[in-house]
């Protein structure tokens, strides 16, 4: 029952539904924009007329027949073989998510069961770990990547992009396990089986909603990470982010920016598809640590 | 659970951050501490058919040889810290003699490198921090007041910005407010100015770059508040309705103090994201106008064919520093609460 006071006036109302439209205005539309310009030439998505040329893009019509071209899209993906770092960015990601996922659920479940005060010291390790920039720690990793010759290879990359999403895992995971009743895993203890056939019966079955959220983070580590990959990677193992930073320089000179613009869509359009699927799980990823203060 | 089952659980994810991020942390301190190698020369007697010459050039076998022997390169101290692309005292202390005024004296010395990078690092998470927390604020306020139905394509939409990673989500703004795109074009019609550019200026460029940290950071502040406006105690509301408060009382008597744990992790999250500003400065190709830190080490990795290891382990460090300077209030009172707990 709701009290008739409860009730929120007109203007008000109209004043938030205003606002919001302007906040997913300003949030959505520049790669609604972005995904649309990618199907026209650069005379019409930078024009030196008007802005309105990418809309019914003139210049596109002129020069390859229709209002939408896929030339860039061919440009970037078959003549500068935007596939192959695509494919590398795929080998890193799974590898990344399902290493993060299995080192994660492992130590988040130890940290929830201990009871031990080192567990809080790991925790807030963590928490430390998890504040320091990926790239002050690049200038640590490339004498001893190279002195040991593992400089360059993917391996090499996907290990350190888990580690480094070890703290955040940790926590995630850590705080969901400590959401599954002890009873479970107790009982399965007390019938005699060891701490880890319990984890294998008793707490796997009833795990995946945590740990497809800590998976989501994991992909998207992988998937979005720039600095690591820019720097570990080799030329031919790079990944698609650094090999659109190095894009840039040339295809400005060239005149192909509109290569840069139709790879950048390809690399956040899955993302998008990604958030349309798992929009409640990233909220509740990301509230997890959060609400509970 | 014992302390060996524990050990054996932890161990992979404790070895996985031990070796690549507490060991590494060692070697980037052991590191600043050298710097490379100096040239070392050779005279090399060059003859074409009408006289011989003598000239001294770098002896490439020599260089290969001595780098083997010592990775690292050579021991300087803390001498990379005290350089002229770091604390640069040298340099501010003849700024100060030189400079007439106090004001002048921190203009010169804002245009060294290091103090460059470090204020905008610090201006960059000054701004964009309470910006996107008000923002954001605001926002969760908002779609609290629309119908449950569309609150969904709302947060949909709104996690967009953050999702989308850095360096593509400023390469996407870089691209509509060049001077020939969307942004750009429209500005310069509504200022009725066609030389209008918001790269050309350093003003405009940190403006664009703060306006760009705001949007990006806002989703998730957004997000969090929106979750902890769904738990404010419903009692309490109607309770302080009863006792006749005001809409704005109840914002400011029972909504606000249930978000300021909320605000504090926030603020938290938000330094520690915005202290380590990079990728903008790459995707809205601004490096003219604006470094970070964080992108003076990247700088330093990527110059030449040496990398310069120690300069970017010195400007490592000191980020780790004010990192920890920024964080420890926080920790403090997390350790304060878990003795008060044990």
């Amino acid at each position: 029952m709701e009290a008739p006071t409860y009730r929120v006036p007109r203007y008000l109302k109209l004043l938030a539904f205003g606002f919001v439209l302007v906040w997913v205005l300003t949030a959505a539309f520049p790669f609604a924009w972005t995904v649309w310009g990618s199907f026209k030439v650069q005379a019409d998505f930078f024009s030196y007329g008007d802005w309105t040329d990418a809309l019914d893009g003139p210049a596109t019509t002129a020069q390859t027949g229709g209002a939408f071209t896929l030339d860039a899209y061919r440009g970037v993906w078959i003549d500068n073989e935007f596939w192959k770092p695509a494919l590398n960015t795929i080998i890193v990601t799974v590898s990344v998510t399902a290493i993060s996922l299995t080192l994660g659920t492992l130590g988040g479940y130890a940290l929830a069961r201990s009871g031990y005060r080192y567990a809080f010291w790991i925790l807030l390790a963590a928490l430390i770990f998890r504040a320091m920039p990926g790239v002050t720690l690049v200038s640590g990793y490339l004498l001893p990547f190279f002195e040991l010759n593992i400089w360059g290879k993917l391996p090499t990359a996907i290990i350190v992009l888990v580690a480094l999403n070890q703290p955040f895992t940790l926590w995630l995971l850590h705080a969901f396990f400590l959401s599954i009743p002890r009873d479970l895993d107790e009982s399965a203890l007390v019938d005699g089986c060891t701490r880890f056939q319990a984890f294998r019966l008793a707490i796997i079955p009833v795990m995946w909603p945590g740990v497809i959220t800590a998976g989501i983070f994991s992909f998207l580590t992988g998937y979005s990470d720039f600095v690591i990959s820019a720097a570990i990677l080799s030329e031919e193992n790079q990944t698609m982010i650094p090999r659109i930073a190095a894009f840039l320089g040339s295809v400005q000179l060239r005149g192909q920016i509109m290569y840069a613009v139709a790879a950048t869509v390809s690399v956040i359009v899955p993302l998008i598809i990604l958030v349309l699927f798992f929009q409640k799980r990233i909220v509740s990823g990301l509230t997890a640590g959060a609400v509970k203060g | 659970m014992p302390h060996l089952t524990f050990a054996k659980f932890i161990f992979p994810s404790l070895a996985a951050m031990f070796i690549f991020i507490a060991l590494p942390i060692v070697s980037v301190v052991y590191q600043s501490f050298f710097i490379e190698h100096e040239q070392i020369m050779q005279e090399v007697e060059t003859c074409d058919p009408f006289s011989c010459k003598t000239e001294r050039r770098i002896d490439p076998e020599a260089m290969i040889a001595l780098r083997a022997e010592q990775p690292a390169g050579r021991f300087n101290g803390l001498g990379t810290y005290t350089d002229s692309a770091h604390l640069a005292f040298d340099e501010i202390a003849r700024i100060w003699r030189a400079s007439p005024d106090i004001l002048t004296a921190l203009d010169r010395i804002t245009d060294l490198p290091f103090y460059r990078a470090l204020l905008f690092t610090f201006a960059y998470t000054a701004v964009v921090t309470p910006a996107s927390i008000a923002l954001g604020f605001f926002v969760a306020l908002a779609v609290n007041q629309i119908p449950k139905l569309i609150r969904g394509i709302v947060v949909y939409f709104s996690l967009l910005p953050m999702i989308v990673p850095s360096l593509l989500g400023s390469l996407i703004l870089f691209w509509m407010i060049d001077s020939r795109g969307i942004i750009g074009s429209s500005l310069q019609v509504l200022f009725n100015d066609p030389t209008l550019s918001l790269k050309a200026s350093p003003v405009l460029t940190w403006i664009t770059l703060f306006s760009y940290g705001t949007w990006n950071s806002t989703p998730f502040v957004f997000i969090i508040f929106f979750a902890a406006l769904q738990t404010v105690p419903r009692d309490t509301l109607e309770a302080a309705m009863v006792d006749g408060a005001s809409r704005w009382d109840r914002v400011r008597f029972v909504v606000a103090p249930h978000l300021a744990n909320v605000a504090t992790f926030l603020v938290l999250v938000s330094v520690m994201d915005n202290f380590r500003v990079f990728e903008a400065i790459i995707g809205f190709s601004a490096q003219a106008h604006a470094s970070s830190l964080s992108s003076v080490i990247f700088n330093d990795l990527r110059s030449g064919d040496v990398p310069l290891f120690g300069s970017a382990a010195a400007t490592s460090i000191m980020t780790i520093i004010c990192i920890a300077l920024l964080m420890s209030p926080s920790i403090r009172r997390t350790w304060i609460s878990f003795r008060a707990k044990a």
